[in-house]
């Protein structure tokens, strides 16, 4: 049951696609697979899309908060593309708000906006 | 009393059980996408606060309906603890687990009508209740 989440390298961008609603284990999985695999490729920047995924609970959010932040300790920066609007809407009304974060309609734009982000 | 089913809470993947009933229910009860994803959410968080909480519990999801509107109730009971100050509990940004859990009061955001019972040393149970509108 424990499925670990693929994290895809193209240049020098990671991708990432959360494909399945995550359970604790495998969000807190993600987070040290994902710091490891940008400390082996040097990465420069994340784009985690979460088209499929229902609903975000605060744990959830909690890491993906916390991964964004731990990326740019380690010098990436992570855009996050694909929020349902069902999503968006229980995230604010449950009180979470994700501030500072860098976010696209979809993984197209969320690739353009980082480029630009780290060519800037 | 409606269709009633439920997921004991013992370990961490029960939340997810819990979770995956609940949106089956809303389902088909008749909710739509967003009213979906509220039930979902406030019971993952409801699950997670007893396994956090109190160790094992229950999640109860039981159909109602009232002059021809559909609705669920969320049942979450535990024999843990309690809570010893409820208006506490219920202020935006209280938390005891060190910010983990946006809490009781984006639960309540989420649902129509949120009621909590507690009793220190015995425990507690939280209904909480959504109606398709």
């Amino acid at each position: 049951m424990n499925l670990r989440i693929p994290i895809l390298k193209l240049k020098d961008t990671l991708i990432v696609s959360i494909q399945w609603e995550l359970d604790d284990q495998t969000a807190l999985q993600f987070q040290e697979d994902l710091l490891t695999k940008m400390h082996e490729t040097s990465a420069r920047g994340v784009v985690i899309d979460l088209t499929p995924i229902d609903f975000i609970d605060s744990f959830i959010a909690k890491v993906l908060g916390d991964v964004i932040s731990m990326s740019g300790l380690m010098g990436a920066k992570v855009v996050i593309t694909g929020i349902q609007p069902a999503v968006a809407i229980t995230l604010i009304e449950l009180g979470i708000r994700l501030e500072d974060v860098m976010t696209a309609l979809d993984l197209e734009n969320g690739l353009e906006k980082l480029q630009r982000e780290l060519e800037a | 009393m409606g269709y009633r089913s439920s997921v004991e809470i013992l370990t961490e993947w029960d939340i997810v059980a819990a979770r995956q009933l609940g949106r089956n229910e809303a389902k088909e009860v008749g909710f739509g996408t967003v009213d979906q994803a509220r039930i979902t959410t406030a019971i993952s968080e409801l699950a997670r606060n007893i396994y956090l909480y109190a160790g094992k519990g229950k999640i109860e999801i039981e159909r109602i309906s009232e002059g021809g509107s559909f609705g669920i109730i969320i049942i979450a009971s535990d024999e843990g603890p309690g809570i010893p100050d409820v208006r506490k509990v219920m202020e935006d940004g209280f938390s005891t687990s060190g910010g983990l859990g946006a809490g009781m009061p984006g639960v309540k955001r989420l649902m129509d009508d949120f009621k909590i019972e507690t009793v220190l040393g015995e425990g507690t149970v939280i209904k909480a209740t959504k109606w398709i509108r």
